[in-house]
């Protein structure tokens, strides 16, 4: 696991408000943060899409009264880029803890980003109650078998929505299960290996943190499949915080929440929504930017406040 | 024979019963820093047991067999199960399945 220094782990405390944008130009992939005054390169030829995770509609806590509020200013700042994303991915943990109506208080909110699509996977908040029943039945159609795992091609890009959430057990990690992993082989099997391939999934697929939980037990396998590939990129959530890998040529980054953040891997002594007063949380709303070179190691970060 | 061992089963189940009658019929386990506080429960049999969840992450309170759970519980909520017979009835969080305790009910 790569050592989180303090200072990284503060760096990546920004929050609501912080939604990534992906640009892509021939296979390499950059991000950056969005910000009020920030707005997407739109690089010739290529696209943007945006990843929102973690909205946890329905929570309220400390750090966010209302996370509706803070995702409401989310969607506008997405709708006031130049270029507005050609699709959003949204990465899980919709709901908090599945509260009644809050499936349909997100869906609504979501209707007013200008986008032509969004896609999903879910998170284990989404899901914990049922076993997937109402989010499948909302997300699941025109997925693999409806088990809500999916792909997709765009602009030459290669995009895999993997779940990782469903058997959600034992130790608290994610898992694919040996049929999305069949699958996931197959699915890849196609393609030369200069596609650029994008994986999104809620958990992590790295081992973050296996002691909270923060880890998929069979990604192993999973990224197995993706490592003949040039340029593959991982985007998760979960952890509400950015953190970055490099290994290989995969690229792995994880998500901030639109509703609240969490401690650094074992900085506290359980995971959970960090208790900051909320005006000291919206002073840490974030700018990243993340770039994504060909041909350099690891990913270059730069986290500021706009506060 | 057979009456008189199951009266003086009948006794016994008296006298215990009779001899918690004044215990409290109520007992709390709390939900912090994803632990349940006791993590393991001691009751009689007819004991309510309410949870609360202090934490701000949603928790819940599921059976391992499957004989009770709550929905997700957000911060300050609570759920109540009454027990009524005698067992070790081990729970988990499921959304964070390390977060395992039992009560057990004499």
């Amino acid at each position: 696991m790569d050592r989180i220094d303090r200072r990284g782990f503060l760096q990546c405390m920004a929050w609501t408000g912080s939604a990534l944008v992906w640009t892509s130009a021939g296979g390499v992939l950059s991000s950056r943060l969005i910000g009020p005054a920030e707005a997407a390169d739109g690089a010739a030829g290529g696209f943007s899409f945006v990843q929102i995770s973690d909205t946890h509609i329905g929570f309220k806590g400390q750090a966010n009264s209302d996370s509706s509020a803070s995702l409401k200013q989310l969607i506008d700042r997405i709708n006031a880029l130049p270029t507005p994303p050609a699709f959003v991915l949204h990465t899980g943990d919709q709901t908090h803890g599945q509260k009644p109506g809050a499936f349909d208080t997100l869906a609504e909110m979501l209707k007013g980003v200008k986008t032509e699509r969004i896609f999903y996977v879910p998170g284990e908040h989404d899901v914990f109650l049922d076993g997937g029943k109402e989010y499948l039945s909302r997300y699941g159609k025109g997925t693999v078998g409806e088990h809500g795992w999916q792909s997709f091609d765009y602009k030459g890009t290669h995009f895999v929505g993997l779940v990782n959430v469903l058997k959600y057990k034992g130790e608290g990690m994610g898992s694919l299960g040996q049929e999305q992993i069949e699958w996931l082989e197959k699915d890849l099997a196609p393609l030369t290996p200069s596609t650029p391939v994008v994986v999104f999934a809620h958990v992590p697929l790295w081992a973050v943190y296996p002691q909270w939980g923060w880890v998929t037990e069979d990604a192993e396998s999973a990224l197995g499949y993706l490592k003949r590939f040039g340029s593959v990129t991982v985007l998760n959530g979960h952890i509400h915080q950015v953190l970055t890998k490099v290994e290989g040529n995969v690229r792995f980054h994880t998500a901030l929440s639109t509703a609240f953040p969490q401690p650094a891997p074992g900085a506290a002594p359980a995971p959970g929504p960090l208790k900051i007063p909320e005006t000291d949380a919206r002073r840490m709303i974030g700018v990243t930017e993340v770039s994504l070179v060909r041909g350099t190691a690891p990913l270059a970060i730069v986290d500021s406040t706009l506060g | 024979m057979k009456t008189q061992i199951a009266l003086l089963i009948g006794i016994a189940l008296a006298g215990s019963t009779a001899g918690h009658a004044l215990a409290a019929r109520s007992a709390t386990v709390g939900i912090k820093e994803f632990k349940f506080a006791p993590a393991a429960l001691e009751i009689h049999p007819g004991t309510t047991v309410t949870w609360t969840n202090r934490d701000e992450e949603t928790h819940t309170i599921t059976s391992t067999t499957g004989a009770f759970t709550s929905a997700g519980l957000g911060h300050d909520e609570t759920f109540s199960q009454a027990f009524s017979k005698p067992g070790t009835y081990e729970y988990f969080c499921a959304l964070h399945p390390k977060m395992r305790a039992t009560v057990v009910v004499k």
